[in-house]
C-alpha cells in the first residue's frame, strides 16, 4: 500500500462519493438504488428494534389487573363521549353532504387508510423523521399524509418498497398550511426539531389568536386533507416593536409515543376555488 | 499479505461493522439520543489504525454507504467523510500506534471531529443544515469511548 495509490484511491472514492450526492439530491437519479437499499437494510433495521418492542410486549402482557381495569374504565368513558359527539356528527355529515351537493363541490375528506406500525430506529436525533413498515407494494407513495388518532402525523418523504420513510411535523424542514379553527385565519406552521414544537411565524401583530385556539390544516397544497386537527396553540407574544407575532403550538398528534400511523388517501385533485364576489350585472 | 493478524479475518471485520451499524440506529431515549457516538467511525478508525492491511479506504466508503442506507440520508455523505478520515488515519497510523493512550484519544477526537465537519458541511450544502449545538457531543464521547472501545475490539475481534 503506497503513498500515491492510497491518495489516487481516496480521490476517486471522494469523487465517486461526491457523484453520488449530487445524483442522489439534485435529480433524483437513483430511485431504483435508494429502493434497494432501503429493502436490504430494512430486516436489519427491524431486527434491531424487535427486542425494545418484545420488551414492551412482555410489559404489556404481564399489566397488572388494577391497571388493566383502569385503562378499561378510562376507555369506556372515552367511549361514552365519542358516541356523544358521533349522534351530532351523522346528522351534520348529511345536512354538510345536502350542501356540497347543492353547491357541487366534493369534500375532501379521507377515504381509505391504512395501519402502519412505526418501526423503532433512531434515525437522526436532530430531525424528526420515523421508519414505517408499509412501503410502496401496499401502495404507499411520496408526499401521502399521515394522521394518528389525535391529528396529523407528517408526510411520507421516502417511500421504498417494503418501507417508509415519514417526516413528522415538528422536523425542522417541515411547514403545514393551517387555519385557526376559531376566526378562519390562515398562516403556516413550520417545524422546529423538538417533538412537542411548532412555530407560527408568519402572523401579523393585529391578528386575532389567542392561547389554546385549535389549528387545523387549511389543505392548501393539497399534501393534507382538510379540516384535520394540528395543534394547539401554547403561547402568543405579542412584541410591539416586531412586524408580526411569535406564536407557538403544540402539536396534537402523539408524535413521539405513537406506536402506529395511519396512511391517508383523500381525494386531492380539486382544489375548491374560494367563492369570489358576485358578477357585477351589466 | 491479506492477514495482518491470524485472528482478524474479514468475518469478524463484517460481523464488527456491522455491530456498529445496527448501534447507529439503536433506539434511545430521546435526551441520549444526540450523545450516541458514530460507532462506524470508530470502528473504521480502529480498523485503519491497527490493521491497515486488511481494510483500506475502500471497506470505509462501503462501511460509509451502508451507513447512509440505515440512516436514510443522502448516499455518499458518511462515505464521503469516511474515506477522508481513514485516509488521514491509515496516513498516521504508524506514529498513532506508539502513542501513548491519551495521546492516541487526542488523535481519534480530531478524526471525529473531522468526519462530523463533513458531514455538518454536506448538511448545509444540500440545504438542511443542522446548527443545533449538540450535534458536536457525540464527537467527544465518541473520543471519550475510545480507549474503552480500542480495549473491547483487541479483546474481541483481533483475539487470535
Amino acid at each position: 500500500m503506497g503513498g500515491p495509490a492510497l491518495g489516487l484511491r481516496l480521490i476517486v472514492l471522494a469523487l465517486a462519493s461526491a457523484g453520488l450526492m449530487v445524483a442522489d439530491h439534485r435529480q433524483h437519479h437513483l430511485a431504483k438504488v435508494r429502493d434497494w437499499a432501503s429493502a436490504a437494510v430494512y430486516p436489519f433495521q427491524w431486527a434491531v428494534q424487535a427486542p425494545v418492542q418484545a420488551w414492551a410486549a412482555m410489559r404489556e402482557s404481564f399489566a397488572t389487573r388494577a391497571e388493566i381495569e383502569a385503562a378499561n374504565v378510562r376507555l369506556a368513558a372515552d367511549n361514552l363521549v365519542l358516541r356523544l359527539k358521533l349522534m351530532r356528527f351523522e346528522s351534520l355529515e348529511q345536512e354538510n353532504q345536502r350542501l356540497r351537493t347543492a353547491r357541487e363541490s366534493t369534500a375532501r375528506v379521507v377515504e381509505r387508510t391504512l395501519i402502519a406500525e412505526i418501526v423503532r430506529v433512531d434515525l437522526d436525533p436532530f430531525r424528526q423523521r420515523v421508519l414505517v413498515n408499509k412501503g410502496t407494494r401496499d401502495g404507499v407513495f411520496r408526499g401521502q399524509a399521515a394522521l394518528d388518532a389525535n391529528g396529523i402525523f407528517g408526510q411520507v418523504t421516502r417511500a421504498g418498497p417494503v418501507s417508509a420513510e415519514i417526516m413528522a411535523i415538528t422536523d425542522p424542514e417541515h411547514a403545514i398550511p393551517v387555519q385557526v379553527n376559531r376566526t378562519g385565519a390562515r398562516t403556516i406552521a413550520l417545524g422546529t426539531g423538538r417533538s412537542g414544537l411548532l412555530s407560527l411565524p408568519y402572523l401579523p401583530q393585529n391578528s386575532d389568536v389567542e392561547e389554546g385556539d385549535l389549528l387545523v390544516s387549511s389543505g392548501l397544497g393539497g399534501v393534507y386533507p382538510p379540516g384535520y386537527p394540528v395543534g394547539k396553540i401554547s403561547s402568543v407574544v405579542r412584541d410591539p416593536s416586531q412586524p408580526l407575532l411569535a406564536v407557538e403550538a403544540v402539536p396534537l398528534a402523539a408524535l413521539d409515543r405513537d406506536p402506529e400511523v395511519l396512511l391517508a388517501w383523500f381525494d386531492n385533485a380539486v382544489v375548491e376555488p374560494e367563492p369570489g364576489p358576485a358578477e357585477p350585472q351589466p | 499479505m491479506m492477514r495482518a493478524r491470524p485472528g482478524l479475518g474479514w468475518g469478524r471485520v463484517a460481523a464488527a461493522t456491522l455491530a456498529a451499524l445496527l448501534a447507529s440506529v439503536l433506539p434511545l431515549p430521546a435526551w441520549l439520543g444526540p450523545l450516541r457516538p458514530d460507532f462506524v467511525a470508530l470502528t473504521v478508525l480502529w480498523l485503519t489504525l491497527l490493521s491497515p492491511r486488511l481494510t483500506g479506504l475502500v471497506f470505509a466508503w462501503g462501511a460509509g454507504l451502508a451507513l447512509d442506507a440505515f440512516k436514510g440520508v443522502l448516499l455518499g455523505q458518511h462515505a464521503l467523510a469516511l474515506v477522508v478520515i481513514a485516509y488521514v488515519a491509515s496516513k498516521l497510523r504508524l506514529q498513532v500506534r506508539a502513542f501513548p493512550p491519551l495521546q492516541q484519544t487526542a488523535v481519534v477526537l480530531a478524526l471525529l471531529w473531522l468526519n462530523e465537519f463533513i458531514l455538518f458541511w454536506i448538511d448545509g450544502v444540500a440545504g438542511h443544515p443542522v446548527t443545533d449545538w449538540r450535534r458536536w457531543l457525540s464527537v467527544l464521547v465518541g473520543a471519550a469511548c475510545w480507549p474503552l472501545l480500542s480495549g473491547l475490539f483487541a479483546r474481541v475481534v483481533a483475539r487470535r
